[in-house]
């Protein structure tokens, strides 16, 4: 008969603070609630990207109040607003820049899709240039949508195989961390 | 305002005579052009930079607010610019329209040095024309990348665009990205030009330029 409270694997006198858990679980958890954006704000979508991380929405309730302008400290690119193919380059190069794991957040109509602007100088979605891992839709989407689409990406992040690319000697194998499908 | 002040439209008019005629009897190129709200007048594009020399340390026009350019499609000549001006102390408006002499390589002369704020203007109006302003300090593109091979607003470039490279050859062999015509689907919505009160009666109609599978692409097979 199992009854609650007894130790049997743990014993806090022997064995001092210890939780046994799995690496991919510890990994990710530590991941999904530290996702720092990088703000690629382009267009309007970008205003309510600020608006998420003010106080009536607040986005650091996730982890994610940390907007780092420099690419090489963020983990999450949020395109927020018309990519046109002129800026299409600088995204692709900020993108490079990022360190692995990375993510990249397509917010609103133009950069999922080029929205509105069937035009010759707008790139009709920023998965052409970026792997998109997150769409959100709108024109421009309430802070209340980035916030949901932030918690599926926190969603899609629990489930990657962290440990796996972690400790894997090739770079680009498929599993790695932040390049995986 | 009191009740005995004069319909606003009164004075335009007299604006516009009184300026216009002056213009007239000092310049001998300049002629009235017709226009629904400012004064407007045509200039030939030799003899712009003197006019407006005259215009800005004469007239007290100092301001210009605004170039603009015009592509006339099958007339000749072609291609023109219209350039706004503000009289700060009157409080008044001219506009003067110019037309570049040769179709395949329009220019007129650039109103750079005289006025500072016509540098992007003109830069612009090259850009998005290929209107060349002869005398400009920095003739590049301004919102088009340099190797872009097209004046986009041009007549004879289609409203979807045209396939062509993307500004940086390095990124294109990383994605495989180009630019792309992209036509709006059930669009463009525009105006009937043959219904002659089309502004002001019929609603705008759409011209279905899309490419589907019942319209297919012009120039491709099947």
């Amino acid at each position: 008969m199992v009854t609650t409270h007894t130790e049997y694997a743990y014993n806090s006198k022997i064995e001092g603070e210890v939780v046994i858990s799995r690496a991919d679980a510890v990994i990710n958890w530590v991941r999904q609630n530290s996702v720092w954006p990088m703000p690629m704000g382009l267009a309007c979508c970008a205003i309510e990207l600020m608006a998420a991380g003010a106080s009536r929405f607040d986005i650091s309730r996730f982890g994610m109040e940390v907007m780092r302008f420099s690419p090489r400290q963020s983990d999450c690119m949020i395109v927020a607003g018309t990519v046109t193919y002129k800026i299409a380059e600088v995204v692709r190069r900020i993108y490079d820049q990022m360190a692995a794991p990375k993510w990249v957040v397509a917010m609103g109509a133009c950069a999922s899709t080029g929205g509105m602007y069937r035009s010759y100088s707008v790139l009709q979605g920023v998965d052409r240039v970026v792997p998109v891992d997150i769409y959100i839709s709108g024109c421009p989407p309430r802070p209340e949508a980035l916030l949901d689409g932030m918690m599926l990406l926190q969603k899609k992040i629990s489930r990657e195989p962290s440990a796996l690319g972690l400790f894997s000697r090739r770079p680009n194998d498929p599993a790695f961390v932040g390049e995986g499908k | 305002m009191t009740l005995t002040a004069r319909p606003k439209h009164v004075f335009i008019a007299t604006q516009m005579t009184t300026l216009v005629d002056t213009l007239k009897q000092r310049f001998p190129f300049v002629t009235e052009r017709v226009s629904g709200d400012y004064p407007a007048v045509n200039v030939p594009a030799a003899n712009l930079l003197e006019f407006g020399q005259a215009l800005r340390d004469e007239l007290g026009f100092t301001v210009l607010s605004d170039v603009c350019g015009v592509d006339w499609d099958k007339e000749s000549p072609r291609f023109g610019v219209f350039y706004h001006f503000y009289h700060g102390g009157k409080k008044q408006f001219l506009r003067v329209a110019t037309l570049a002499p040769d179709d395949a390589a329009p220019a007129v002369p650039s109103l750079t040095g005289l006025w500072a704020s016509a540098n992007w203007h003109e830069r612009e109006v090259f850009d998005m024309f290929g209107t060349r302003f002869v005398g400009h300090p920095n003739l590049t593109r301004i919102l088009m990348w340099e190797a872009y091979p097209y004046h986009p607003l041009r007549k004879e470039f289609p409203l979807a665009g045209i396939e062509t490279d993307l500004p940086s050859a390095d990124i294109t062999a990383e994605t495989q990205a180009v630019v792309i015509a992209a036509p709006m689907m059930g669009g463009p919505f525009h105006a009937r030009t043959e219904d002659k009160h089309h502004m002001s009666e019929a609603e705008p109609r759409a011209d279905d330029e899309s490419w589907t599978e019942h319209n297919p692409k012009p120039g491709s097979k099947g």
